[in-house]
């Protein structure tokens, strides 16, 4: 690679659910937006790895600056939804009573959520609880009922963030770790392997490596330590199970052990809550199979580890305050979005109107552009149409005729606009597409994707990576 | 090419639908032709009829069927020839997405063309001969890392013998599953380095011959009592930490050892291929996860029947094509309007029986009872009720037992379930030969 150097108004370090509703902000004004990102696509480090609740914001504590954004975020779905086409549904959380000490808890919460604007809350006796969910424990003693809570495909949500913020103009640098951050009059220069990047302003949206960006631009006067969490994908054979999202009351450093009816209609029970000192350790482990399921068990009696169809763990970056930490630094320029543990995911679009303010503040001038493109186009996922869309679908484009997966009928013209709209790897066919995701998990489509990707992206099938760097697929024979 | 169809021949209303075109597709389709039925039509996903077996370019197929050792194309083959020279319609590149019935009984089979789009073909009678499908490595719960290199067998055996890749070049395989073994075989001949097999059995899932052709010919260990404890490795697995099990096939981490590698395959279990069975709301077996069948092959919805791996998972293929023969001519019979009278006998499984199929049983006819044991053991003797037994030199859980009962045996029997045990032969010695 040769080394160039471009010079940006902004450029924004770190491409998850952060950067990227940075990105698309910034992308309503006149500039020049950057955004480098590590790995092979958008949205491969802790974006992909929650719980991918947005939650209503009755749960974090008072007088915190998460707290304020995550009400904030909750409220901005419904355009933004509507706007990208990415999968989101309100179902509405209940946070239940196990004991009777919880009931207070509930009153408490119902309290600070309505002290915070958060809309509907409603406390519910133990009948109505269990004629609503039927199919939880039947000692559970009542639920706050909060109805703004929703849930989302979050690599849906990053990815259509990203399509937007490049379809007016944004640009995009992927497998390009910042290594050096040079700080001089003239403004900060960002070194990645193969490039320089020059930029007026830097946006240090780097997740669970934050503080090490901070540090080489020498404002390290934080920390992050990485709070690991598992969760466990189960069977579509469950759907319908709960309807809505079951929280336990808060336990000391997290939420709880949730149940979480995806808005794909699959069950996932999660998270674990556990500090580790490796910012790669994605390690699923023996005890936190065993703590969930004997958590969850005791809200829905029929939940078992049988019905797992697939598990991951995602790092939520806490930092030393335990709250966001976003804004300025004594280096001109430098600017923080570090932190965002959770309740991020809800929160990035309101973190995103936060730091464009913080930029206008710092100087940075924002005129709108004329032509702002609000909406893109979402994937047109066959498996949800009706027979008589489906039979235009075909018509339109008789690839949609060819299934490539058949645990979540997923067509060979999907996989087509999936790489379309940047899919390089089958992680990123995955998570567009949701080719690979169900129960068979691959098995059926994997070499399908490849043959597609590999004549899509002109290289041999064997340069094809599961999530890009090392994540090769298939080899050569050696006759 | 096999079994291509242009999508003009097709005829819009059949006697027969099967649905797949694996070995119990085609056998179906030749026992609804054996029965009488006209209009009959095979519907399979893939580009050609053959199902599993287009991959399974080793021999081993047809010793009982044809009395000699086929590759798996080659038994495909032969099926396939007689089937369109039997005027059954083969259409493939179709993906069978939904079934439906109405009152009159008359059923709806929706296929996805490329060619045709969307359609929904009438049908009187439908055989359900879709597959299995493998366990993955969330059914079996392996802590650590999600890499790329985790595959299951079924999946390496199709980049190398369809696609001409290897998954891998270092190779660890957990579970001895036959497809497992074999690829153990495949990988080893193609220079890979197999460095062993763990099952977390005390025994194998494998047939026997398996493990002596494919294992011990070309060195390769078998562990057993040992599994998978740990996968290690963030773009690609560099390693698994291996442990011994103690009681309730707990890993004994203390006693565990890293191995390097750079693929893991996975030949941990087969299960049928439920999503249709699923959707349409049929009754299911927990054990063997296909449909509740009776000795007709019927499954809970009248009209609709299921053969070979989606019904229960097979070992040789040639009882898969005994049993869909035998659907086939049901299903064939039924089209033309044949209503027998229901089963009034209950099969169930009793000692040391996993399952039997079918589930129910009539008088007055042959019956075949497929069945599998749920630990080894020998000799024995296996019983139905209290009207027949038969020794066993021994029975292993990784080979499917066969039983023929004679039409008159149940004439004599008036309750309303019989159980099948299969218990230690007393005195020993007394075994049959093989
Ligand atoms: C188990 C779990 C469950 C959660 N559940 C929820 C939930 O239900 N609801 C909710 O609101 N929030 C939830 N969260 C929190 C939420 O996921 C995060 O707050 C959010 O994803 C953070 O986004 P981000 O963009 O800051 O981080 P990331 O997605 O981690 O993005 C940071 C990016 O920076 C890149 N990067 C790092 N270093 C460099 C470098 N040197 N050069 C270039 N790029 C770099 C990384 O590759 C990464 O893509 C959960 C978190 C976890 C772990
Ligand atoms: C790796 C391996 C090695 C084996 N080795 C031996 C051996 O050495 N000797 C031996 O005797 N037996 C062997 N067997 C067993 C034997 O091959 C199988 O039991 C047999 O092929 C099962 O036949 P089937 O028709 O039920 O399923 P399959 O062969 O799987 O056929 C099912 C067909 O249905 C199609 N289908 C599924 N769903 C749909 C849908 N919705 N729409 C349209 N089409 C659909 C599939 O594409 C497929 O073609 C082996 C099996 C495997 C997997």
């Amino acid at each position: 690679m040769n080394h160039h150097s471009s010079r940006y108004d902004v450029a924004i370090v770190g491409g998850g659910v952060v950067g990227c509703a940075i990105a698309r902000e910034l992308s309503r004004f006149e500039l020049k937006t950057v955004v480098i990102e590590k790995e092979a696509e958008v949205g491969f480090g802790t974006t992909k790895s929650n719980s991918g609740i947005i939650h209503a914001g009755h749960q974090s504590p008072a007088g915190t600056l998460k707290g304020t954004l995550e009400v904030r975020g909750n409220r901005m779905y419904d355009r933004l939804c509507e706007e990208l086409g990415f999968g989101f549904s309100r179902i509405g959380e209940l946070v239940v009573a196990m004991v009777p000490e919880d009931l207070a808890v509930l009153d408490e919460l119902k309290k600070l959520g309505e002290s915070r604007g958060v809309p509907g809350l409603e406390i519910w006796d133990k009948a109505r609880l269990h004629r609503e969910e039927p199919n939880l424990a039947k000692n559970l003693l009542g639920a706050l009922y909060a109805p703004t809570a929703g849930v989302i495909n979050p690599y849906e949500f990053v990815f259509s963030l990203i399509e937007s913020a490049l379809a007016n103009g944004v640009t995009l640098e992927i497998d390009s770790p910042v290594e050096k951050i040079d700080t001089d009059n003239h403004g900060l220069t960002l070194h990645t392997p193969h490039k320089s990047i020059q930029s007026r302003f830097v946006l240090n949206c780097a997740g669970v490596f934050a503080d090490r960006i901070a540090q080489m631009a020498g404002v390290g006067d934080f920390s992050i330590r990485p709070r690991k969490g598992e969760e466990y994908m189960l069977d579509k054979r469950l759907k319908g199970l709960v309807r809505r999202l079951i929280f336990p009351v808060p336990q000391k450093t997290t939420k709880g052990t949730l149940i979480i009816p995806t808005f794909d209609g699959t069950i996932m029970v999660g998270p674990t809550a556990c500090d580790v000192d490796d910012r790669e350790d994605l390690a699923t482990t023996y005890e936190g199979s065993d703590e969930i399921f004997n958590f969850v068990r005791r809200l829905c009696p029929s939940i078992g580890e049988r019905d797992t169809i697939t598990e991951f763990a995602g790092l939520r970056a806490v930092s030393s305050t335990n709250d966001f930490i976003i804004g300025p630094t004594k280096i001109k320029g430098f600017i923080n979005v570090a932190g965002i543990q959770s309740p991020g995911l809800t929160a990035s679009p309101a973190i995103a109107e936060y730091v464009v303010e913080i930029l206008k503040k710092e100087g940075l001038s924002l005129i709108p552009k004329k032509n702002f493109l609000t909406h893109v186009k979402g994937p047109a996922r066959f498996a949800l149409q009706h027979l008589e869309a489906q039979k235009e679908l075909i018509q339109k484009d008789p690839r949609f005729a060819r299934v490539i997966c058949r645990c979540e009928l997923v067509t060979e013209a999907e996989i087509h606009e999936a790489i379309d709209h940047g899919a390089r790897t089958l992680d990123g066919i995955k998570f567009r597409s949701r080719a690979g995701m169900g129960r068979c998990q691959g098995g059926f489509c994997t070499s399908r994707c490849i043959d597609i990707l590999s004549k899509r992206l002109n290289c041999p099938p064997t340069a094809i990576t599961k999530r890009g760097g090392g994540s090769w697929v298939i080899k050569e024979m050696d006759s | 090419m096999l079994g291509k169809m242009e999508a003009t021949k097709w005829q819009g209303k059949y006697d027969v639908v099967v649905v797949g075109g694996g070995p119990a597709g085609m056998g179906a389709a030749l026992g609804a032709r054996d029965s009488g039925a006209e209009r009959i039509l095979v519907v399979d996903r893939e580009a050609e009829a053959g199902g599993i077996l287009l991959q399974c370019i080793h021999s081993g197929f047809g010793l009982h069927y044809f009395k000699e050792e086929l590759t798996g194309p080659e038994y495909a083959e032969r099926f396939l020839k007689r089937v369109l020279d039997s005027n059954v319609d083969v259409f493939s590149n179709a993906y069978v997405s939904g079934v439906a019935t109405d009152s009159s009984g008359i059923k709806q089979v929706r296929v996805m063309n490329e060619k045709m789009g969307v359609q929904a073909i009438e049908t009187r009678s439908v055989v359900l001969a879709m597959g299995c499908r493998e366990r993955t490595r969330g059914s079996i719960r392996i802590p650590g890392t999600r890499p790329s290199g985790i595959y299951t067998a079924g999946l390496a055996q199709k980049f190398v013998n369809m696609h001409g890749y290897l998954p891998g070049k270092r190779i660890v395989i957990l579970g001895s599953g036959d497809i497992g073994l074999i690829m153990a075989r495949r990988l080893a001949l193609e220079g890979c380095e197999v460095k062993g097999v763990f099952e977390i059995l005390p025994y194998s899932n494998g047939l026997t011959r398996n493990i002596v052709q494919c294992l011990d010919d070309f060195g390769i260990p078998l562990h057993l009592s040992t599994t998978v404890a740990r996968i290690h490795g963030r773009d690609r697995i560099e390693k698994v930490t291996v442990a011994p099990v103690g009681p309730g096939l707990q890993p004994d981490l203390s006693r565990s050892w890293d191995i390097d590698c750079d693929t893991l395959l996975l030949s941990i279990g087969l299960i049928p291929e439920n999503e249709l069975s699923q959707g349409l709301g049929l009754a299911l077996d927990p054990v063997t996860s296909g449909p509740v069948v009776s000795s007709t092959l019927e499954t809970s919805m009248p009209g609709l029947f299921a053969c070979g791996n989606v019904l229960h998972v097979h070992d040789l293929v040639d009882f898969v094509t005994q049993e869909a023969l035998l659907a086939g001519r049901f299903a064939g019979e039924w089209a033309q309007g044949v209503r027998r009278p229901r089963d009034n006998i209950k099969l169930t499984a009793g000692q040391n029986v996993r399952y039997c199929v079918p589930q129910t049983l009539a008088p007055g006819r042959e019956h075949t009872i497929y069945m599998r044991c749920k630990e080894p053991m020998k000799p024995c003797v296996l019983k139905v009720g209290d009207l027949m037994e038969k020794k066993l030199r021994f029975v292993v859980p990784a080979e499917m037992i066969t039983l023929k009962i004679k039409p008159d045996l149940l004439e004599r029997f008036r309750g309303d379930s019989l159980e099948i045990n299969i218990l230690p032969a007393v005195g020993g010695g007394s075994s049959e030969e093989e």
